[in-house]
């Protein structure tokens, strides 16, 4: 098991260098470099050249790189091209906080919720329930996020009357319950989102389990219907369902540009897209980064919890 | 008897199935059958016969789909078939408990063994956790599992199929069942693991005094273990009485038919030969010296080597077939001849020529001349290809043909494999088991193939559909002339069919010869073992083979795969210490033998003396058993 899991990290640090490599020849094969687009259109070729030097720009492109990533290991990004005097990390440091604050509460509230009504569908196949819940979460993984972020604001500001439809203000000084509040409708909008995929891949996942012999032999010995799903069931459906989370949790990460830019608060999606605009892509390198990181890391925790929850590779014969 | 003795009987049982437009279909129609204390009743049948399904409405359980028709189901005195899941609860594990055909999906693969053998007595409040401990403990000694005090412990993927199927007879009984079912339990099993799971049954049974219901279609097996036999057929009681009545005097024709069908005790002399008519110098395909594994090890060598040093042979238009016990390397083999496992010794010769090892360097006219069978049609058919297009495929790809061609060389093929023409434009899931296989076989011939390697392709089939597709291969081989390289873990049928066998242990050949010689003495140990292993149509073969030198010495003990010398050291009851399990055993031939090879430290000679002494000691406990029946 444990060279299973090493070998895991293995391919997990892999990933990290072959994604840097295609990031970093990515942003060389677009026209201009760092030096250029600093100093603008106007400047002489001489000034140029001279900033080229003092960035490293000269030198040949495996040295650019190993001194970039280098760099991107001991946590300095560089400088951001739009405005020198700004450090990148300074810059995803502001962002990072609301991005992290949101997705954590999200997968904190969203996460149990959605696996345990699955499961509960799971037990009661074809029932009422299960078919209400079959039904949202369809319609829900079909709704764009927008829209569901729109039916959010409609129905508690402007129905119920609670929430801000904008966050505004600062995360400065306040507990738990208050950064709920303060992004309530953020986190209510998000976790609905993941919800709809969530419920359906741990319903899947442990109906599944439940049409193989054993759970029938369990039936077969008077074993109750709650024991069976968790003590039979469950463990056997965590492979799929943790790579579900996973995903998940990832996107909470990168990819919910939509929903920062809805509710108008800053996170790092947005910090990435006004990158691409100001062809800053120091920035974008950095981000990147990141992103990658982020997603290498929950995938790992997720074959590394499949690893573990499987008994043949943790008991070999 | 008195009625207070009647365990569990049926009233005119029906059980109906749900068809999708919500009608319903009858499956079990109208059956009478009755189980008493201590006694063990076997319903027997082919499948579709409802022997399952009857034998689940004692647990008062339907399999999904299936719907109560009427009658009533009485299990103690109590009609299981009006009550639901909760009412149902305290009788399943605690007062009827029910062993399934594959204990390796039967068994939670998470969940360690003894919390599963526990856990019915703990959850219905009879036993504390220590109690019901006790009795496992109890159970796992009398069953005879290796380590009984510790094999609880461990998870269900740590131990052999012989011995989960013994564990499960385990968890069945940990609860005191009156009634047990038994439904194929050793079907799955190779010969050897089934007499010592049977006997293990057996024993349990009559010490625990529980009544029993055995479900199987093997005449053999009931005749071991059953004292009264339902012959069922398509839902209904074709005959039923005591077992020896059944098994001496069978009076319906669907009993005699199944009798009939029985797979005849292996021997020489009833094989049916190729003639020598597609003969050509070269052989067919010639397996030279072959070392396979599997794994990626150092120096090139695989982690888990199987196979070592494999020599077969096989002659044009000839049939070989390959036995031995469940991981001896049969497959392998196959596998290393198709090229799908490319040996990293030895070579494979085609019409004398040599192969490439992996699949994907060797041409296309090779890739055609060797087509593989595989032994479930289930999941070898594509289910979204209609039979006309799994049929096509091969031979657009082979012979080029489209179009108005293709469809009759379809035909031609159907006709060939004795399936009417309409089935092309059928699906798989249309078909029945066997025809289903014929599909198959008619895919491999599609290419025109000069050798077919056959993987157990009879034996996931009941035993009257599985001796018609062994007819219809003996006639493809008269007609074509295609040779065939058949694997199976069931020596009947390998003798009923092939020219030669190849008797594989652990990876290494340990004989092999024309059918008549490997079926006669002198045998290999491991042959004798094999073939006495398989059971005898009589009340008493059990106990008999049980008493054997061969049994005492090789069952209950797995395939173990050795680097030097015999592999069978560990099983076989005359190896010499120190010469058999450090060198390499020598192919001795047969003097009196035309290409019979034994691969054996002892002598032919030593060899043919032990058979003699084996047949000495059958005859003593022969007449052991007449002098204990005249007094």
């Amino acid at each position: 098991m444990y060279s299973m899991i090493l070998k895991r990290l293995g391919i997990g640090a892999i990933t990290v260098v072959a994604v840097s490599v295609i990031i970093f020849l990515g942003t060389k094969v677009l026209p201009g470099d760092a030096a250029q687009i600093r100093l603008g259109q106007s400047a002489t070729p001489e000034a140029v050249a001279a900033l080229r030097a003092e960035l490293g720009l000269d030198l040949p492109i495996y040295q650019q790189y190993l001194q970039w990533f280098g760099n991107f290991i001991t946590g300095n990004l560089g400088q951001s091209l739009s405005n020198p005097d700004v450090q990148i990390t300074s810059l995803i440091a502001d962002r990072y906080e609301n991005t992290l604050i949101v997705s954590v509460l999200t997968a904190i509230i969203g996460v149990p919720i959605s696996l345990a009504l699955g499961v509960m569908a799971a037990m009661f196949p074809g029932s009422i329930y299960d078919r209400i819940l079959t039904f949202t979460s369809v319609t829900l993984v079909a709704a764009p996020e927008f829209f569901t972020a729109t039916l959010m604001v409609l129905i508690f500001v402007f129905a119920l009357g609670i929430g801000n439809a904008v966050v505004v203000g600062s995360t400065e000084g306040k507990d738990l319950f208050q950064l709920i509040a303060h992004f309530a409708l953020p986190i209510a909008t998000l976790c609905f989102v993941i919800a709809s995929q969530l419920i359906r891949m741990s319903r899947a996942a442990v109906l599944n389990v439940m049409s193989s012999p054993y759970i029938e032999m369990a039936i077969l010995k008077g074993v109750p219907r709650k024991r069976i799903i968790l003590r039979h069931a469950l463990f056997n459906a965590i492979g799929p369902i943790v790579n579900v989370v996973a995903l998940n949790l990832a996107y909470l990460v990168t990819g919910v540009i939509v929903i920062e830019i809805y509710f108008g608060y800053q996170g790092l999606a947005s910090l990435i897209v006004q990158g691409v605009q100001t062809r800053d892509f120091v920035l974008i390198q950095g981000l990147g980064m990141i992103f990658c990181g982020t997603y290498v890391v929950l995938m790992l925790a997720a074959d590394i919890a499949a690893i573990v929850s499987n008994p043949r590779l943790r008991h070999p014969k | 008897m008195s009625d207070d003795d009647i365990v569990f009987e049926t009233k005119d049982l029906r059980i109906h199935a749900m068809r999708d437009d919500g009608s319903e279909l009858p499956i079990v129609k109208g059956v009478d059958i009755q189980v008493k204390r201590g006694q063990v009743v076997a319903l027997i049948g082919e499948s579709g016969s409802g022997k399952t399904t009857i034998s689940l409405s004692s647990l008062g359980y339907c399999k999904p789909g299936l719907v109560w028709g009427g009658g009533e189901a009485n299990l103690l005195g109590h009609d299981v078939t009006k009550m639901d899941t909760e009412e149902l609860r305290p009788f399943r594990g605690e007062k009827v408990a029910y062993l399934a055909q594959s204990a390796a999906a039967t068994f939670n693969p998470s969940i360690r063994i003894n919390e599963q053998v526990t856990e019915a007595p703990v959850l219905h409040g009879t036993k504390t956790q220590e109690e019901a401990n006790k009795r496992a403990n109890e159970l796992y000694h009398a069953l005879e599992l290796p380590n009984p005090d510790s094999i609880g412990d461990r998870y269900p993927h740590q131990v052999s199929g012989g011995q989960l199927q013994r564990l499960m007879a385990a968890m069945a009984l940990c609860g005191d069942p009156d009634l047990l079912v038994l439904d194929e339990p050793t079907t799955a099993l190779d010969v050897t693991t089934q007499i010592e799971v049977l006997k293990a049954f057996k024993k349990v049974i009559k010490e625990e005094g529980a009544a029993a219901i055995y479900v199987t279609h093997d005449l053999a097996v009931v005749a071991q273990i059953a004292d009264y036999i339902v012959v069922l057929y398509s839902g209904e009681i074709k005959e039923k009485g005591p077992v020896d009545v059944i098994v001496n005097n069978p009076q319906h024709p669907y009993t005699q038919r199944l009798m009939a069908a029985v797979r005849p005790t292996p021997s020489a002399g009833m094989g049916d030969g190729a003639d020598g008519s597609h003969r050509r110098e070269a052989p067919a395909l010639e397996a030279r010296a072959v070392d396979a594994g599997y794994g990626k090890g150092s120096d090139g060598k695989p982690l888990v080597q199987i196979l070592r040093d494999v020599n077969v042979t096989i002659e044009r238009g000839h049939t070989v077939g390959v036995i031995g016990e469940s991981g001896c390397g049969k497959s392998t083999l196959a596998r290393v001849m198709a090229g799908l496992l490319p040996p990293f010794g030895g070579q494979i010769n085609l019409d004398g020529g040599e192969l490439p090892g992996a699949l994907t360097s060797r041409k296309r006219s090779e890739l055609q001349k060797i087509q593989f069978v595989y032994q479930m049609a289930d999941t070898a058919l594509n289910p979204r290809q209609r039979i006309g297009d799994i049929l096509g495929r091969p031979l657009e790809f082979y012979h080029n043909l489209r179009g108005e061609k293709k469809r009759e060389r379809v035909q031609q093929l159907l006709e060939l494999v004795e399936l009417p023409k309409e089935f092309a434009a059928r699906f798989p899931h249309e078909l029945s088991g066997g025809q289903k296989q014929r599909v198959n076989l008619a895919r491999s011939m599609a290419a025109e193939p000069e050798v077919m390697l056959c993987d157990e392709v009879t034996s996931a089939l009941d035993s009257i559909v599985g001796a018609n597709v062994i007819k219809l291969l003996k006639g493809l081989r008269k007609e074509t002339g295609v040779s065939f390289v058949f694997i199976s873990h069931d020596l009947s049928t390998v003798a009923s069919f092939a020219d030669e066998i190849v008797v594989l242990y652990a990876g290494r050949v340990a004989e092999k010869g024309p059918v008549d010689q490997v079926l006669a003495p002198p045998f290999h140990p491991y042959t004798r073992l094999l073939i006495s292993s398989v059971p005898e149509m009589r009340v008493g073969w059990l106990e008999e083979t049980m008493g054997s030198r061969e049994a005492l010495a090789g069952i209950s003990r797995g395939v173990t795969i050795t680097k030097v010398g015999c592999p069978f050291f560990d099983r076989c009851p005359v190896a010499i210490d120190g010469t058999c399990d450090k060198i390499d055993p020598p192919k001795r031939a047969d003097p009196h033998g035309h290409g019979h090879v034994i691969e054996c430290h002892r002598e032919i000679d030593e060899l043919m003396a032990e058979t003699a002494y084996a047949q000495a000691q059958i005859d003593a406990a022969d007449a052991a058993a007449n002098a204990g029946g005249e007094a």
